[in-house]
């Protein structure tokens, strides 16, 4: 069973179409990244996940219940949630604020101590939340979301306002909770370093499903080039021919630098090549980032037809980009 | 339950640290105190007089009082957790809407409850210590039906100030219509219904008029606190002593007006958009 499953959701406010049709569901263990601009509908398939919302045609299921139905209230406490702003009770301590929320699904004190030196707080323990800095409420937040050593977690935006190295260590408790079985649903707009830390991404856009799949396979169905730069002494005639059919592009600003664009599936052909010329001093490879697929799964949902289906959406936009 | 419990406590806990329940406890007593000993000044007499003659000066006095401070209590109850974010994150916990909307009206009604208590509870120990000839039993029997309709009366306007908070969208706008909502119940009605008492010069069905006072929370808390005392009423009040009330009917009455705002907030709070 999966722990969250959206089967054909649509959801409209006031006739508006906020999500036109998703399908989706999230394994155990899983982590989930949910990308997609201002508007395309992440905050509400959050909303609907945690049974905030009830959708306006098709079915979620959490757990194996419907999150907005009055029974799902006894699986709450297996779930965690970081809201994108929350400023909490700007009156209390922060401990008074964890302890209450604590108090709520029922954890005892001696964890509340404990999370807050977790999410490096301990310092600020006492100190009332309004003198809190961005990120101290970020990480106040996130010790709220695992008070109870959480099954599912759902994450609006969790790095921003964190420094670099909070950041680190919070994609490190992230690995953590996945190893335990914990699944995670990751909302963030800061895309590069989340990479490594997602088993699949979901983009969406204009309410619907751009792209589903892991960073692998979404960089196959994009096509995207990886970039090989190679510096040294090479006879760049010689590369050009034997690299025929292999590679995309191929130019060459100065005599000791080359750039060859190839796709994801001649890569490693590409470089064999390129490392049996003797004249290579060093070599620097460069697969598209989740920035440069999310740029490019967002473009296309932006060109493409609105009233293409999404199942066909990929393929549709496949073709476009072909034709131009 | 638990979850009712934890929010009534919070609620009790900031009433505690944010001197509400300080502020309004020793407003009630200096009150109280005052014009249980000074109520009849004007007529030149100093001290205690009577226990209606008290009840009554308290019953107007807190007729004002109470709704507002209910008033002012609680109109950001669930509008102010919105804009703080808390909101949204409190309905992803193990609690309901309306386990919410209990926890919060037993936080605050606990509130209003220990101030009405403390404070003009306050003033009835001053008179059985210091007044003279006082009938103990009839004094605590009159403060203990003034407090406990007192309670009742400000747990109305809280719950009316969360339906209030449930309807809209800000803060200041959700403490301006607690303010009408206040003018309304408090002030206006009395007079429209003494205006169309005078319009008609007094022909106005007399045997239905006592009943519409009933149609105000704040004029049913005056009347429980005629029941007993004889001819004593005044202004509108005159009107209803025709009409003998029980003390009980006007209790399920009062009963009656706490489920109709806090049916209507719970009403206002499920439509609202999270």
């Amino acid at each position: 069973m999966s722990v969250v499953e959206l089967n054909q959701v649509k959801k409209h406010f006031d006739g508006v179409a906020a999500i036109k049709e998703l399908s989706l569901t999230i394994e155990k263990g899983e982590v989930l990244g949910l990308f997609g601009h201002n508007g395309a509908g992440k905050t509400t398939t959050m909303k609907l996940i945690l049974g905030l919302l009830t959708p306006t045609e098709g079915s979620v299921s959490v757990f194996g219940h419907s999150p907005a139905s009055p029974q799902f209230s006894d699986y709450r406490y297996h779930l965690g949630f970081l809201p994108e702003n929350v400023s909490f009770y700007q009156q209390l301590t922060g401990k008074e604020v964890l302890a209450y929320f604590a108090k709520l699904k029922k954890v005892n004190k001696k964890r509340v101590v404990q999370l807050f030196d977790e999410v490096g707080l301990s310092h600020a323990i006492n100190r009332k939340v309004k003198t809190y800095s961005k990120g101290m409420k970020q990480r106040l937040g996130l010790a709220q979301a695992l008070l109870t050593e959480p099954k599912l977690l759902l994450l609006d935006e969790p790095t921003v306002g964190l420094d670099p190295i909070a950041t680190q260590d919070f994609y490190t408790m992230v690995d953590q909770l996945k190893k335990s079985g914990c699944s995670v649903v990751l909302c963030s707009h800061v895309l590069p370093g989340v990479e490594k830390h997602i088993d699949r991404a979901a983009i969406l856009g204009s309410g619907q499903l751009q792209a589903l799949g892991t960073l692998a396979e979404l960089r196959e169905q994009a096509e995207l080039p990886t970039v090989i730069h190679a510096y040294g002494e090479i006879n760049s005639d010689i590369l050009r021919s034997e690299l025929e059919g292999l590679a995309i592009h191929i130019s060459s600003n100065n005599a000791s630098v080359m750039k060859i664009k190839t796709s994801h599936n001649h890569k490693t052909q590409v470089l064999r090549q390129v490392m049996k010329h003797p004249g290579i001093s060093d070599i620097d490879l460069q697969t598209p980032s989740l920035e440069k697929i999310y740029r490019y799964y967002v473009e296309a949902s932006a060109t493409k037809n609105s009233n293409t289906p999404p199942h066909m959406t990929n393929s549709m936009v496949k073709t476009k980009e072909g034709a131009q | 339950m638990h979850a009712i419990w934890c929010i009534a406590h919070k609620e009790l806990k900031d009433g505690l640290r944010n001197r509400w329940i300080i502020a309004i406890t020793l407003v009630f007593a200096l009150l109280s105190i005052g014009i249980s000993w000074f109520g009849a000044a004007a007529s030149g007499v100093v001290g205690f007089t009577s226990i209606p003659n008290t009840i009554i000066s308290l019953a107007s006095l807190a007729v004002f009082l109470i709704p507002l401070i209910a008033l002012l209590l609680s109109y950001d109850a669930i509008v102010g957790e919105d804009e703080d974010g808390t909101l949204l994150l409190l309905l992803t916990y193990p609690l309901t809407k309306a386990q919410l909307l209990l926890g919060k009206l037993l936080g605050h009604g606990l509130i209003m409850g220990i101030s009405t208590a403390l404070g003009f509870g306050s003033s009835a120990v001053i008179i059985a210590l210091f007044a003279s000839g006082v009938d103990l039993s009839a004094l605590s029997i009159a403060f203990t039906r003034f407090i406990l309709s007192a309670t009742l009366l400000g747990v109305i306007f809280v719950a009316a100030a969360y339906f209030i908070s449930a309807l809209v969208s800000e803060k200041s706008k959700a403490a301006g219509l607690a303010l009408i909502f206040w003018f309304l119940f408090v002030l206006v009605f009395d007079l429209a219904l003494l205006g169309l008492l005078v319009a008609t010069d007094g022909q106005f069905n007399p045997e239905l008029f006592p009943y519409l006072l009933l149609l105000n929370p704040t004029d049913v808390f005056r009347l429980i606190n005629l029941v007993g005392f004889e001819g004593s009423g005044s202004g509108l009040l005159v009107m209803a002593s025709e009409v003998e009330f029980g003390f009980l009917t006007l209790f399920g009455v009062l009963l009656g007006w706490l489920l109709l705002p806090l049916g209507a907030a719970y009403w206002a709070f499920s439509r609202r958009k999270i």
